[in-house]
């Protein structure tokens, strides 16, 4: 069940036109910019499918640089995020691809901020939904509908039980969990979406487990 | 939760409840949520949705291409003056469905219902529906929640999406959405809502996603226009007692089958259909300078 809630299907409150294209697009940029971190100097933006062929009608790179800039599906200043962009000197590169993706509403999105980079690759799957299929060349698909926890970390045994351990100890349930590596033996991600918030010091707690490179914390998007 | 539309009727009907309420307390038992919070969550939306139709039957809307806007107050100014030949609530129904999807192509605030290119339908019926059939905000409210829950089978097991499965996914599924709250805001049965949602549905199957220019507007202006008609006719015939000969679940799994066979140039990729007409080249051109394609 790819929609799980009423709000799926009546919402979101948003601005105008397209819900894949406006509203979906935003998501995708604003997951790309929380999984940064914080706002980026640089953002390339590739857009295959239909994205590629429309973006100009329905505002998709409008919208994706909104989601960028961390604004909501029915903020109003979605509509000038172009201009808000360059006046914060964050320079914007647009592709389009003639790549053929598995779904026809596909973007990329590379983000960096001078030390960190990001590449994200999301899809609008209708309504104003969206999934990430990739992130940094791991492959995933995520809803981000829950708070989803990121851990960065060697792929050595005991990773996922030393997390787990850590949530056990704060009574936070796993709602779902995926991990994804790219080779065997370097760098694993972990992704996880839990039922209770995330405080800073659970966050804190996980990043000082040996082994662990990175955490970061995605609220709903 | 429920998997299809038999299994909503199936679980209303045997409780003796309404398809809101069963939609309502199931995303209580999905989302963990309390009951006033998913109520002041809609209650939210309906007051979006209210100010999107007021402002496209009062305010001069015009969208940035110039191609759409001030249709909705021209059906309303027409209404006042003109014997109009089919009926008040209808026509309603019509401009008030105009209004929200002019308003959403002038990149104003609206709710997805279930997408934003099919936004008019619901809160354009409900809004006529209201002037008829003067419900508490309460029901108004419900009647988000049963064309949700029916919105809800569609999108798990078709698409709701034009660029995923055409028109018929996303115009379609918001006319099958509100003929069903239509009927029950109506007084109808869950399964005559199930068959209202049927008879509408199959008279927007095979419709493609066309959009000129690729802009939410021209057709999906007045698409959004003829879903409200086609909802609210449905609806009567369900009331009426009419019902689909073939089952509600197989015209959303025939919808399912007919978007998947459809080529990707009517899939709004605005390369085919309306789009690549002479007419609809011309205006791509105007509007950006260069064909898109």
């Amino acid at each position: 069940m790819k929609y799980k809630s009423v709000f799926d299907i009546i919402g979101p409150v948003m601005v105008g036109p397209s819900s894949s294209h406006t509203a979906g697009a935003a998501r995708i940029g604003r997951v790309a910019r929380m999984l940064l971190g914080g706002q980026p100097t640089r953002a390339e933006i590739t857009f295959y499918g239909s994205f590629a062929k429309t973006y100009k009608g329905h505002g998709s790179d409008v919208a994706t640089v909104a989601g960028i800039l961390d604004f909501d599906t029915h903020d109003l200043r979605l509509k000038d995020s172009l201009r808000i962009a360059k006046d914060l000197g964050i320079e914007v590169v647009l592709r389009t691809s003639e790549q053929v993706t598995e779904h026809p509403n596909t973007s990329r999105i590379c983000l960096s901020d001078g030390e960190k980079t990001v590449e994200v690759v999301g899809v609008s799957i209708g309504g104003g939904k969206i999934e990430i299929i990739e992130i940094n060349g791991f492959d995933f698909q995520l809803a981000f509908h829950a708070p989803t926890l990121m851990v960065l970390h060697e792929d050595r045994f005991g990773m996922i039980a030393g997390v787990a351990e850590v949530l056990t100890r704060h009574r936070i349930n796993v709602g779902h969990m995926e991990v994804s590596r790219r080779v065997r033996g370097a760098e694993a991600l972990m992704a996880i979406e839990t039922d209770a918030e995330i405080s800073p010091q659970v966050l804190e707690e996980i990043r000082q487990i040996p082994h662990i490179m990175n955490v970061a914390l995605i609220s709903p998007a | 939760m429920f998997r299809n539309v038999a299994e909503l009727v199936e679980r209303a009907e045997s409780q003796g409840k309404k398809i809101s309420q069963v939609m309502i307390e199931a995303e209580i038992e999905v989302s963990g949520r309390t009951r006033e919070q998913i109520m002041a969550e809609m209650h939210r939306n309906l007051d979006v949705m209210e100010k999107a139709v007021r402002r496209g039957l009062t305010e001069d809307i015009q969208s940035h291409s110039g191609l759409t806007g001030g249709d909705a107050k021209k059906l309303q100014t027409y209404m006042n003056e003109k014997p109009f030949l089919s009926g008040a609530t209808l026509l309603n129904a019509v401009s008030m469905s105009i209004a929200v999807n002019e308003v959403n192509a002038a990149m104003g605030t609206i709710v997805a219902t279930p997408t934003a290119g099919a936004c008019g339908i619901v809160p354009g019926t409900l809004f006529a529906m209201a002037d008829k059939l003067q419900p508490t905000r309460e029901e108004m409210v419900n009647y988000l929640f049963t064309a949700g829950a029916i919105g809800y089978c569609i999108a798990n097991n078709a698409f709701i999406s034009g660029a995923a499965g055409g028109c018929q996914a996303e115009v379609g599924s918001a006319t099958a959405m509100a003929a069903a709250a239509i009927v029950e805001m109506a007084g109808g049965t869950p399964e005559q809502s199930s068959q209202a949602v049927g008879i509408a549905l199959k008279n927007m199957l095979g419709l493609v996603c066309d959009p000129v220019a690729g802009l939410v507007e021209v057709p999906c202006v007045k698409r959004n226009a003829m879903g409200a008609a086609i909802a609210t006719v449905a609806a009567d015939m369900a009331l009426a007692g009419i019902r689909s000969v073939i089952p509600t679940d197989e015209v959303i799994e025939a919808m399912y089958r007919i978007g998947c066979a459809m080529p990707n140039t009517l899939k709004e990729t605005a390369q085919g259909g309306l789009a690549a007409t002479r007419t609809g080249r011309q205006i791509e051109a105007k509007v950006f300078g260069v064909p898109l394609t």
